[in-house]
């Protein structure tokens, strides 16, 4: 076991580095001189040399990725260039929103989710499936900020119910997180229905029915455990998917996260930060995928530790 | 627009096993249009699909105004209202009309797109599982780079280094429909290679990129067909979102994401402007999503 642990880690290592890689092929995409683009349109000849040689641009490409591989590994992601704090905190203060939004929403996509697939599974072919497989449907299908605008008419602006944007009240999240959810929901829904109807039709749940066990247990027990797997990684990536999708629910509902600082660090051109969020979705999302795994190898003995 | 992309949205991640080569080679075009057009929500996906590419098309030849075109003394027109059945937008342009131009925005971006991810992603794909070695590894490795940037960030990524407009956004977009065509092709390629008609093939001297070319890469189609049918839906609702950033195709283009992005400053004094592109939109990546399930169905007879 802990032999896999190690390999596994490690083999994220070349993953992380090309992630870091991307980002720093992606910064010298940037057209013209990056220096000019951070000291801005009014800044003098000398102000726009002081920059490049404070930001190493004037040395070779390769020292320059050197420099930022170096960097990196100490955690320095540079200066924004908009309010001159370290990119580090500039995130760090952002991230917790986009957590406890992106983790809310995870909460609501997996129970409503695994319950609505189940439903759908073991009523195959009634109006509660069709219903539930139409809605998932959709969920697949729905612009987020659209969905979220239009929640935002109904709820806020027609019924004055929720607050339109923000996070200042408690209840301010129960939007963004709805929105958030419902493409998770739709995907988890339709994996755990398609899932469930495998293990359905398999030998063990007939014994299972066949010698009597509650029809409840049977669905819970023996089939929605072994159903469990294939989802788990659905879940996973959703996770991901989720911070991705928090951009624009966070944009939309102003939710004070690190999407709507992507988006806002944009219009900006602060381009340090940009680089920063960029490096940290791909992290993140590498980190989540190992995790998954790990988790797969505990609970999946079939999978072998080697 | 989850942009949670169209990696997680392979046939796979929706518990479709990807077609064996034998069965889907078995497929005739025929036989799979008819089971395609019994399917419920397929026919409707489709219906929807052909009234879009009507309106694309014919469109702009039926109703030859410039939609760019303002009337400030008609702004805010409620659907209706002066002969405009949409009603008019904050600068009294006619929403219907900006909905007809905007359609070939929405549909040559995602068209032009998925174009994209199907020639970088099918090749890739088939080399990588034809050759197997150094050149898997490698392609392997670059597509786990990408798939791990969630498609929005990507895509926003891309367009703050390469900057807004139709071509970088038709890149962004497509760049990350790259992956699932790579994994798909590659997995069908890995089967392929070891059935008899390729040995053959390999035995008679007849050279590698013939085999990818006559062999391979066709009897990997079916599956491709249908992620691409899933990976347009999600390509217009990743580019209608740069376009709802304003960091997409730019005003006064009528690009169906940017309208709703336009519309959310007016969204207290008229809540239609934003109603109504965006269930185009939703209406447009419904279709693909429908169809390429009917697809999945039509194409894959074991399921049934």
């Amino acid at each position: 076991m802990i032999t896999y642990v190690a390999r596994r880690v490690l083999a994220s290592v070349p993953t992380l580095w090309g992630v870091a890689t991307v980002v720093f092929v992606m910064a010298r995409l940037l057209p013209g001189d990056p220096a000019r683009v951070i000291a801005g349109v009014l800044a003098s000849p000398e102000d726009v040399e002081r920059i490049r040689q404070s930001m190493g641009l004037d040395k070779p490409l390769l020292v320059q990725y050197g420099t930022f591989l170096g960097s990196l590994l100490r955690l320095n992601l540079g200066v924004s260039a908009h309010t001159n704090a370290p990119v580090v905190e500039e995130i760090g203060s952002r991230l917790p929103y986009t957590i406890e939004l992106a983790m809310v929403a995870l909460v609501l996509a997996v129970t409503v989710g695994l319950l609505a697939g189940v439903a759908a599974a073991i009523r195959r072919n009634t109006m509660l499936d069709l219903l539930i497989s139409s809605f998932s449907v959709f969920g697949v299908s729905m612009p987020v900020y659209w969905l979220g605008l239009m929640m935002i008419i109904v709820f806020a602006i027609d019924f004055h119910l929720l607050p339109a944007a923000g996070a200042d009240d408690p209840a301010s999240i129960l939007m963004p997180a709805v929105t958030l959810a419902l493409f998770s929901l739709g995907l988890i829904a339709r994996m755990t229905r398609s899932s469930m109807l495998e293990v359905l039709g398999q030998d063990y749940v007939r014994t299972a029915r066949a010698k009597g066990a509650p029809f409840r247990s049977v669905v819970f027990r023996h089939a929605l455990r072994n159903a469990l797997l294939p989802i788990m990684t659905v879940i996973g990536l959703q996770f991901g998917a989720l911070l991705g999708g928090a951009v624009v629910t966070e944009t939309v509902f102003a939710w004070p996260g690190v999407g709507r600082l992507l988006i806002d660090s944009i219009f900006f051109r602060d381009y340090p930060v940009v680089q920063g969020l960029v490096l940290m979705f791909g992290t993140t999302f590498v980190v989540i995928n190992l995790l998954v795994d790990l988790l797969y190898a505990y609970v999946d003995p079939r999978i072998h530790y080697t | 627009m989850h942009m949670s992309t169209p990696a997680f949205i392979t046939p796979e991640a929706l518990g479709a096993p990807a077609l064996a080569p034998e069965i889907a080679a078995s497929v005739r075009p025929s036989a799979a249009w008819r089971r395609l057009v019994t399917h419920r929500s397929a026919v409707v996906g489709l219906a929807v699909m052909s009234i879009y590419a009507v309106a694309a098309i014919l469109g702009p030849i039926v109703f030859p105004f410039n939609p760019g075109q303002s009337h400030l003394i008609d702004v805010f027109l409620a659907p209706g209202q002066q002969g405009h059945l949409l009603g008019t937008d904050n600068l009294g342009r006619d929403e219907l009309l900006l909905l007809i131009y905007g359609s070939r925005y929405t549909l040559s971006l995602g068209l032009m797109a998925v174009a994209l991810g199907l020639v970088v992603g099918v090749p890739l794909g088939a080399i990588s599982g034809y050759f197997g070695g150094w050149a898997d590894i490698v392609i392997q490795r670059l597509t786990d780079i990408l798939l791990a940037f969630p498609p929005i960030v990507l895509a926003l990524g891309l367009i703050a280094g390469l900057g807004v407009g139709l071509r970088n956004v038709v890149i962004a977009v497509g760049l990350s429909s790259v992956p699932s065509f790579i994994r798909l092709v590659r997995a069908d390629a890995l089967r392929l290679r070891e059935l008899p008609f390729v040995e053959a093939a390999v035995a008679l001297g007849v050279p590698h990129w013939l085999i990818l070319v006559r062999h391979v890469i066709p009897n990997a189609l079916a599956p491709v067909i249908v992620q691409a049918t899933l990976s347009m839906g999600f390509a217009i609702l990743l580019a209608a979102s740069l376009g709802f950033f304003g960091l997409g195709v730019q005003f006064p283009t009528p690009e169906w994401g940017q309208m709703l992005g336009e519309a959310r400053n007016y969204i207290f004094s008229d809540p239609n402007l934003a109603t109504i592109p965006g269930l185009a939109i939703f209406a447009a990546v419904l279709a693909f999503n429908l169809v390429g399930d009917g697809l999945r169905d039509a194409l894959d007879p074991r399921l049934n």
